[in-house]
């Protein structure tokens, strides 16, 4: 027991970690330098606060709030012209409305008219066409009419041709009329 | 000291003195801590302060990084504590970018981590705490200490209720510093470890043929821990914007 | 001798078992994760919201196995 524990001991001074203790111990647990790092700490943290809160920091928050702004103002314009363009896109298309309109309106005017036109040609063509067809019904009557005298004409003369070769004597003409229409009366 | 050849995980956080100097009895001496303090508030300066120096409204490379880190913290803290929490801004942006970059910059090799020293992240809880406690007690006045009663506990259970709430307050510096120190020394112990394993190995004869073992760890060590040390960064700062939230709205 | 070794073997003992509980916070850390990450694939536009929530629970989580890191810190090399 007491060889292993002599070895032991031997083993532990001859280890590393046990180098620095010999050098006044673990030297982030020596307080002789606690003083000297904690000056220097101050200093400089004290320092790098200063300067952060002083200069850089507003420096960079200025920076940032700056390209904030400048890509919001960026965004506000590109809206509003955005709102102009489709506010000019409105007004074109009412403009295109407008003319579809007009030219709607021009078309359907010359459609009337000349649908009127027509119109007024036809019942000319049409009343010249009744003219016409009274005209020929008139002719028509009157050939008729002259057609039929003349029947009677022929009637009384194949009527008295037929008595005088019948009887051989020629009627009268007076007589002849009187039978035809005797006949006709009937 | 330790021999060439052993392992030494804890050299690389030994703080050496640069500049010996002595202020009031104390020893306020620039040294390696402090070299690396200045260097993350350079960097961050310079991406910061020069970077925005431009106001281009298209950003640059260096612009854009500002931005971007604006912005991310921003988000983090308006996304936790609403649009009230961005009087804390300045405080928390710098605290994040801070821790951020001494996590970073710890990772480079033969850097020094400040944030892996406990005095560091303790001053910084105690500070958020502070703040928190200030900004509590400002703008609620005794509405604040509210907080540490739940509503609806029946009366019996109260006292206890109280001291748990109380106890998880005080316990709140304590894991929010122990957090980022013990992963910042964890991660560096083992990186160191690994790389230590794969000299080791590579001395050792044969048995080199089985250094790149080690080596592929510590590669993917090393990627983890880049993973970490933004990690625990955004860990700290969202913590912090929870603990702000309670004095904002300390109604339960 | 005696004592100081035993001392020293205890140190070592009581740091090996404090690095347990970092392996149990290991386990909270990887449920926290594995959940959130069940649930983000159910619902995944719901996920963005929940993100910082995920990670208040890890570090949370992860804080206490970090208290049995410092433990064994403490016992090699203060204690």
């Amino acid at each position: 027991m007491r060889r292993f524990l002599a070895s032991a001991l031997f083993l532990s001074s001859a280890l590393p970690v046990l180098a620095a203790e010999s050098k006044g111990g673990f030297p982030p647990f020596n307080a002789s330098t606690f003083a000297g790092q904690l000056f220097w700490l101050a200093l400089t943290f004290g320092t790098l606060y200063l300067l952060m809160s002083r200069v850089a920091l507003p420096r960079v928050g200025a920076i940032l709030a700056d390209r904030e702004a400048k890509i919001e103002s960026s965004l506000a314009q590109a809206s509003k012209a955005q709102a102009a363009a489709e506010v000019e896109a409105q007004g074109l298309e009412q403009a295109l409305a407008k003319a579809k309109a007009n030219a709607q309106a021009i078309a359907q005017e010359a459609r009337s008219k000349s649908a009127r036109e027509i119109d007024a040609k036809r019942s000319a063509v049409e009343k010249e066409l009744a003219a016409k067809m009274i005209a020929a019904e008139a002719s028509i009557n009157e050939t008729k009419t002259k057609a039929m005298a003349n029947v009677e004409d022929i009637a009384r003369d194949a009527v008295s041709a037929i008595i005088e070769q019948l009887s051989g004597k020629a009627p009268t003409a007076a007589a002849v009329t009187k039978a035809i229409n005797a006949a006709r009366g009937e | 000291m330790a021999q060439p050849g052993t392992i030494d995980p804890i050299h690389q956080f030994e703080i050496q003195k640069l500049v010996p100097i002595n202020l009031f009895g104390f020893d306020m001496s620039f040294t390696n801590s402090a070299l690396w303090m200045v260097i993350a508030v350079s960097v961050i300066t310079l991406v910061m302060v020069y970077g925005s120096a431009a106001r281009a409204v298209v950003p640059g490379r260096l612009q854009s990084l500002a931005e971007m880190a604006y912005e991310f913290v921003a988000n983090t803290l308006t996304g936790v504590t609403g649009r009230e929490g961005m009087k804390f801004f300045p405080f928390v942006f710098s605290l994040f970018m801070f821790v951020f970059a001494a996590n970073m910059l710890g990772m480079l090799p033969g850097s020094f981590t400040t944030t892996s020293h406990i005095i560091v992240t303790a001053a910084f809880a105690m500070l958020v705490i502070t703040v928190v406690l200030v900004a509590g007690i400002v703008g609620h006045g005794s509405h604040f200490f509210g907080l540490f009663v739940p509503s609806g506990v029946p009366g019996w259970l109260l006292p206890f209720m109280v001291l748990i709430e109380v106890v998880s307050f005080v316990s709140r510096p304590i894991s929010l510093s122990l957090r980022l120190f013990g992963n910042m020394l964890a991660g560096h112990i083992a990186l160191k470890v690994f790389g230590a394993f794969v000299a080791a190995l590579l001395g050792a004869g044969a048995a080199g043929i089985l250094a790149p073992l080690p080596l592929l760890l510590a590669v993917a060590l090393t990627a983890l821990e880049f993973l970490v040390a933004f990690l625990q960064a955004y860990v700290f700062t969202i913590l912090t914007c929870v603990y702000l939230n309670d004095a904002l709205h300390p109604g339960h | 001798m005696e004592l100081a070794a035993a001392s020293a073997l205890a140190k070592f003992i009581g740091a090996g078992l404090a690095c347990l509980g970092m392996g149990l916070a290991a386990i909270g850390v990887g449920n926290i994760f594995g959940n959130f990450l069940s649930g983000a694939l159910r619902n995944p536009s719901a996920a963005d919201g929940q993100f910082g929530r995920a990670f208040i629970g890890a570090a949370l989580a992860e804080g206490l196995g970090i208290f049995c890191f410092v433990v064994a810190l403490v016992l090699l090399f203060v204690v």
